[in-house]
């Protein structure tokens, strides 16, 4: 077991450092990153932190390196995480791609900013969230989650290892930089009450154990290097022995494996939080900072009379298609802001489309939604 | 001769009696390998089993971390933890792992291509760092894998498929690099030096810090068909003919060229304080800080703890 953080009580605390915190907490014991706006304090609190606890930090060349560190420090059987921001992500996604194909787990959290390109260092956007679901090439499930403030950020992390180990893959955590910079009270409970999902090591003798073998959760049993389970495994398409096989029928149940271990189990990963949907005739989906932001014009909109609700998604991916879907039967409308010109939205209308419209309200990132345009979105759903 | 007679003259083992001597290493159930007949790689390989033989390491505590090309299926056929990760970055995937569990050896078994084109800046920077990882590079001076296109090696003049009147670029001196770098152990050797191959492999697989290790291979099929002609048997005595062993020569100093000498040796084997060590010495302070730390948690807690009480 590893040296636990005692760390407990009531803080003032930036969302980064409650990441961090979060981390440590949960059993995070490996941190190789490289620092980038708005995400560089998570690197500099696990530089301090890491070694207090036994734990590893090292900041890398640069992000591909990162990436790739920590997926050699999961096989080695240690938590692991990087921290970056857009810029970073766009590094790493070879090797997240790796971490889906040979199906380690581990954590990547972007904080994210104003983006294409550099874009805006310092201020923020939501525009990275189809690159979480669709970033490195190829099929695969995704696991993504958005915290809205310091103290989600803590949690959502402790989430996202938990998330990691039980399925095998690495997990996204999509934060911004108003959540990453702000600071706020954040509750860290004692040790005994973080509940701590490890990943399921294998206890086969090594000459039956099969590293990818097809079980009924489509999770196969881990085995870490130095066990004496002499296994292989590789980012190319493999057998139940890791070993690469390319063949059409092998692709067939290796990445639909891949796809289908997140599918099967998406019911017990997604998280969502519901205000007034019940009898709402208008559903704002909002997720991250933006779901705190368009509280007050929702809050508005109910005082002019209108049944206006709130659902936000906690898990982004996989995305909560079924109670979007039951909600579009019953509803008006959707209304659906974001800090990008239009991504999660088009999940929604997916859902939606057979029933009702959706309407986008785009934001390009610097900023944050315009009270008056949210309420007119809803005025417009509910009156359409 | 007739069979009779060969009979009479060494007992054979029937077929089922048969081992090969590496078969509890390799992976026999992927044999036959996909490297072309010829190739120095399977020489490499031999090697390196043998010099961890040599060396009587844990085999239960080896890992072995490739990129990718034709050396990176390196690590599909020893039957030990391996891992083919991505094109260049083995280096940072074998240096998580180092570090997570000192207690594995981790060797990086990999081409010039991978380790000095796309991985050229993980290998000099975990040479800064004297992390304790062994790499392995097979240099054949050219992109086997993908066809034969130019390599960071390629040596001026010779023909690619990406360097059709000749290649114009400066290749590498890769045990320079590495030894620039601050590698603590640096050695060249070609695909004909077993013995003294095998024994560095050895060396390195007990010594801490960066170890680096060039073997000088031939590709017999996209590198000697545009560049030499013969077999992979011709190259390797051509090899054995240019190369001269000088473990003084300044390892900076002995780029391989098309017709030159190849000077092999083992040129650094120094022992200086690893990335871990630095680590463990930089935190010698440790004990305070963490006494500091949490006297400074304690009293942020009080002070939150009594504000939200008296906002009640
Ligand atoms: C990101 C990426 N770019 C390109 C490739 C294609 N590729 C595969 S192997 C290789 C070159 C390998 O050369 P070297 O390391 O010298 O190995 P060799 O095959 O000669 O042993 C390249 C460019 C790849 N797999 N991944
Ligand atoms: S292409 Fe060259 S390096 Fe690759 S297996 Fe064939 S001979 Fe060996």
């Amino acid at each position: 077991m590893f040296k636990q953080s005692k760390l407990y009580g009531e803080f003032f605390m930036q969302g980064d450092i409650a990441c961090a915190e979060g981390a440590l907490s949960v059993g995070c014991r490996f941190f190789g990153g490289y620092p980038i706006t708005p995400a560089s304090e998570i690197a500099e609190r696990m530089a301090f932190r890491l070694p207090l606890l036994d734990g590893v930090f090292i900041q890398f060349e640069d992000e591909i390196a990162s990436m790739s560190s920590i997926l050699g420090a999961s096989w080695a059987g240690v938590k692991s995480m990087t921290a970056t921001s857009g810029p970073g992500v766009s590094l790493m996604l070879e090797n997240i791609g790796l971490g889906m194909m040979m199906e380690v787990p581990c954590v990547v959290v972007n904080v994210q900013r104003g983006s294409p390109s550099t874009g805006l260092p310092t201020s923020w956007g939501q525009a990275d969230m189809m690159q979480a679901r669709w970033g490195s090439h190829g099929d695969y499930g995704s696991i993504s989650l958005c915290p809205k403030s310091p103290q989600e950020f803590f949690d959502l992390t402790i989430v996202a290892f938990n998330y990691a180990e039980k399925y095998r893959l690495p997990v996204f955590i999509l934060s911004d930089a108003i959540v990453g910079h702000m600071t706020e009270k954040v509750v860290i409970p004692p040790v005994e009450e973080i509940k701590l999902v490890e990943r399921k090591y294998t206890k086969k003798k090594p000459k039956d154990y099969l590293p990818y073998e097809v079980v009924e959760d489509l999770i196969p049993e881990f085995a870490k290097a130095g066990d004496g389970y002499r296994y292989h495994t590789t980012g190319l398409t493999h057998d139940e022995r890791g070993y690469p096989v390319m063949t059409e029928e092998c692709q067939k149940i290796c990445v639909t494996r891949l796809v289908e271990k997140i599918k099967k189990h998406a019911d017990e990963i997604i998280m969502l939080e519901e205000r007034d949907i019940d009898d709402a005739d208008v559903v704002v989906v909002a997720y991250g900072i933006t779901a705190r932001t368009v509280v007050p014009a929702i809050e508005k909109a109910k005082k002019k009379g209108i049944k206006v609700g709130l659902l936000r998604l906690i898990t982004v991916w996989p995305f909560p298609e079924k109670r979007i879907r039951k909600l579009a039967q019953k509803v008006k409308g959707f209304v659906v802001p974001e800090i990008n010109l239009g991504q999660i939205v088009l999940e929604v209308e997916r859902c939606a489309a057979k029933y009702v419209t959706t309407k986008s309200i785009t934001h390009p990132g610097g900023g944050i939604h315009n009270f008056n345009d949210i309420i007119k979105a809803i005025e417009e759903v509910a009156y359409e | 001769m007739n069979n009779e007679n060969m009979q009479a003259i060494v007992e054979r083992p029937s077929d089922e009696e048969q081992h090969h001597p590496m078969e509890d290493l390799l992976r026999m159930d992927r044999m036959p390998h996909i490297w072309c007949p010829g190739c120095g790689l399977g020489s490499c390989l031999t090697a390196f089993v043998e010099g961890l033989i040599k060396a009587d390491v844990n085999f239960d505590k080896v890992a072995v971390v490739s990129g990718i090309g034709c050396t990176g299926r390196v690590a599909g056929y020893i039957k030990l933890d391996s891992y083919h990760t991505t094109h260049g970055r083995a280096i940072p995937f074998a240096t998580g792992m180092k570090l997570a569990n000192r207690d594995l050896t981790v060797v990086v078994f990999s081409g010039d291509g991978d380790l000095f084109a796309i991985g050229g800046n993980h290998l000099i920077h975990a040479a800064r760092r004297n992390v304790d990882i062994n790499v392995i590079c097979v240099n054949n001076f050219i992109y086997g894998m993908t066809g034969g296109q130019n390599a960071p090696t390629t040596p001026l003049k010779a023909y690619s498929s990406t360097a059709p009147y000749g290649n114009y670029e400066q290749p590498f001196n890769l045990v320079g690099v590495a030894a620039a770098s601050g590698a603590s152990y640096v050695a060249r050797w070609t695909a004909l030096h077993l013995r003294r191959l095998t024994d560095s492999i050895a060396e390195a697989a007990n010594k801490k810090g960066f170890c680096f290790i060039e073997i000088v291979s031939p590709c017999a099929t996209v590198f000697a068909r545009r560049n030499m002609g013969g077999t992979g048997l011709d190259l390797l005595k051509e090899f054995q003919k240019r190369s001269i062993i000088d473990h003084s020569a300044d390892p900076t100093k002995i780029p391989i060229d098309m017709d030159g000498k190849i000077i092999c040796g083992e040129f650094i084997n120094e022992d200086k304080p690893t990335f871990w060590e630095n680590v463990q010495s930089g935190i010698k302070s440790k004990v305070e800080k963490e006494v500091e730390w949490e006297e400074m948690q304690r009293k942020l807690r009080q002070k939150v703890t009594k504000k939200s009480k008296s906002m009640e």
